[in-house]
């Protein structure tokens, strides 16, 4: 979250112009160096379960978080850990999570992307692919209840999910209700290995918003100056009760699915077409372009990031592991009414 | 003044929402219609804003529910029948279910179902599926089969921190009836003995509750004497007041208007053997629908569920044992 973004500030002087665009390639590199680490600590056999990365979609990912505001809503998904980082969830939060630590938000309950603080307005995604949206929903219409206005909420998801039911069930119910949310679509070209052209017969996605009555924007989710755009004005435009909108962004996903998948099922054509440019690297070079940073200061940066995520897994791997006899084992909040294995009852 | 059990229902919505601010409904035609059972008559003009239309999208009403209760409100969602629950299920069991285990932050929402047979209704608007909810670790699944539980349950549904499956038998939203609402009530988690007896325990819940008493008033005729344990929640299960019954009685005949496999009766025989196997003097049995889908005549409806003729003949068997 910035303090300063596309959509409180009309027109930038050059200064404020720079400096969220260096503060977007820090979250883009801190992303991308993250899953770099998370992807060695997964081959070393360092965490338990899947590790799914976002590499190639850091720059629309980190447009959404950092184009929200303090008290706004976040749901990210599985290749968000740019846009959650940029809006304020910590490197700690995920190491944590992937490594299972007890102190980390989910406490070895559950694992890698599954996580958030839903009191911070960071939404834990459940794997049920487009069951987030709603509940994003949900919280924009318990604050206008609440006589709140000025939020809004964001939700990603891929472009397969967008063949669930629930996906069309919880956009046409934001449609419904005008609620302030903003759904953002990463059109990354496959869904697990299925093609895209195996998940919807239109020539594209945006297509869809019409029929939603929603507003859309079609962007290159490999360029951040169109990402930081897109995204700070639907959010601007949701903020000031335009409505639900929707984001559609062309790219391409630089990774397996998970790591583990060698992905040899992806075109080659494609991995070398404009979609399958790295939209960090582009965003370097814009940055060296714009004499804003040189490659001395990229690779500070760098150095200081790799600090950064170094010291948070090496205090997660300090971290004792969660520990089954000191486990509650009670999911309900109402004590009094918990069932089940009474030796693991705390009394 | 008497009211039925589907009044009762609207006087707890209608309470829980001039108690509380944070109480809202959410569902299919209950605004200005009022519901299509009218368990929501007037309300929204009582409490304007305050009961929503919905569309018709079970997820996204659950999911809807989900996030607002992280916000602080107390929403209730009605589905127009519990058979359309289903198409809600992956938010009630998958988001409501596991949010306050994954993330400490409470899911206070209560899910209304219509259950349940009636005559004419068919296979998808008769179903009983409390016990697909009651398996999920999370949740709480109420099955009140008087209009004063029916009253006083739905208001403590409303107040628990957690998601709730409130079934209310459609079969009782017109026949039951009481002189007045309750001013107090056993709480959420006691079963109650509705009618006692000393020769064997029938443990029941909702409907079925009058069709065992109805069948122990039969055979009373006889000389026996037949205890009924309501159970009026299914999920938590109070097992201590069955088998405190089954300690008195030494037989158990579970009733369930459920299919046979698996389900609450499975549960409480299976609670009932491992906790007081030496109490029993007979094998404990139980009675369920058939195994086919709930059928639409009403002459194949009421030989599919259990009746009172066939809970007694159930009981007769057993007791001769
Ligand atoms: C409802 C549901 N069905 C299936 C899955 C298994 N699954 C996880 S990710 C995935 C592919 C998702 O593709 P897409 O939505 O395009 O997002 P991407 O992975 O490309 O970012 C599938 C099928 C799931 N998580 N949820």
């Amino acid at each position: 979250m910035l303090q300063t973004a596309f959509d409180t500030e009309p027109s930038l002087d050059a200064k404020e112009e720079r400096d969220i665009y260096l503060s977007a390639f820090r979250f883009m590199l801190l992303a991308r160096v993250l899953d770099d680490k998370l992807a060695a600590l997964y081959r070393a056999g360092k965490i338990h379960g899947g590790v799914f990365l976002g590499r190639g979609q850091e720059a629309l990912s980190t447009a959404v978080g950092i184009s929200l505001r303090e008290g706004d809503v976040f749901a990210p998904l599985i290749r968000d850990a740019a846009g959650r980082l940029a809006f304020g969830e910590s490197v700690l939060d995920s190491v944590r999570t992937h490594m299972g630590s007890p102190h980390g938000p989910m406490r070895g309950r559950d694992g890698n992307v599954h996580r958030g603080r839903p009191r911070e307005g960071l939404l834990p995604m459940i794997s049920h692919l487009g069951a987030m949206i709603s509940v994003v929903n949900g919280i924009l219409l318990a604050r206008r209840f609440q006589k709140k206005s000025g939020t809004v909420g964001a939700a990603c998801i891929g472009e397969g999910a967008t063949s669930t039911g629930a996906f069309h069930e919880a956009l046409n119910q934001a449609a419904v209700e005008k609620l302030p949310l903003v759904l953002v679509i990463a059109d990354n070209q496959y869904a697990y290995s299925t093609p895209k052209s195996r998940q919807f017969a239109c020539d594209s996605l945006a297509r869809k918003a019409p029929g939603y009555g929603v507003g859309v924007q079609t962007v290159d989710g490999t360029d951040l100056s169109e990402c930081l755009k897109a995204a700070g004005a639907a959010i601007s435009r949701a903020r000031t009760g335009g409505g639900p909108q929707l984001i559609v962004a062309n790219l391409l996903r630089l990774c397996g699915h998970g790591e583990h998948d060698v992905a040899d099922y992806v075109d080659p054509k494609l991995m070398n077409s404009s979609l399958g440019r790295d939209c960090v690297k582009a965003a370097e070079e814009f940055l060296a372009r714009r004499h804003w940073l040189d490659a001395s200061q990229a690779a500070g940066l760098r150095e200081d990031i790799v600090h950064e995520i170094e010291a948070a897994v090496a205090q997660a791997q300090r971290e004792p592991a969660p520990d089954p006899f000191a486990e509650e084992w009670r999911a309900i909040a109402s004590e009094h009414l918990c069932e089940g294995q009474p030796e693991h009852r705390r009394i | 003044m008497s009211l039925t059990y589907l009044e009762a229902i609207r006087e707890a919505q209608a309470r829980a929402l001039r108690d509380d601010p944070r109480v809202f409904i959410y569902g299919q035609d209950v605004g200005a219609f009022g519901g299509a059972f009218k368990a929501t008559k007037n309300l929204a003009v009582e409490f304007p804003g305050r009961v929503i239309d919905s569309p018709i999208s079970e997820d996204a009403m659950v999911g809807m529910a989900v996030g607002a209760a992280i916000e602080g409100m107390r929403p209730i969602v009605e589905m127009q029948f519990a058979d359309f629950s289903l198409v809600g299920f992956n938010q009630i069991v998958n988001q409501a279910a596991t949010l306050y285990w994954r993330t400490n932050v409470p899911c206070p929402i209560t899910v209304r179902l219509p259950f349940g047979g009636t005559s004419g209704s068919g296979p998808f608007h008769s179903q009983s599926i409390e016990a697909i909810y009651a398996h999920y670790p999370g949740l709480i699944v109420l099955t009140p089969a008087t209009v004063e539980d029916a009253y006083s349950m739905l208001l403590e549904a409303v107040a628990l921190d957690d998601p709730v499956i409130f079934c209310e038998h459609k079969f009782l939203y017109y026949h039951l009836k009481a002189e007045k609402l309750p001013d107090e009530a056993l709480p959420v988690g006691k079963a109650r003995i509705a009618r006692e007896g000393r020769d064997l325990t029938i443990a029941t819940y909702s409907a079925m509750v009058h069709e065992a008493i109805e069948a122990a008033k039969e055979l009373s005729g006889d000389g026996w004497e037949i205890e009924v344990v309501d159970l009026r929640s299914v999920k938590p299960l109070d097992t201590d007041t069955i088998v405190a019954s089954v300690a008195r009685t030494g037989k158990l005949l579970c009733v369930g208007e459920a299919w046979p496999w698996g389900g609450v009766t499975a549960e409480i025989i299976s609670r009932v053997t491992a906790e007081g196997f030496g109490l029993l003097d007979a094998p404990p049995q139980r009675l369920n629908a058939k195994e086919t889908p709930v059928p639409y005549h009403p002459n194949l409806w009421a030989a599919h569920r259990p009746t009172a003729r066939s809970v007694a003949a159930a009981a007769r068997n057993l007791l001769r044992q």
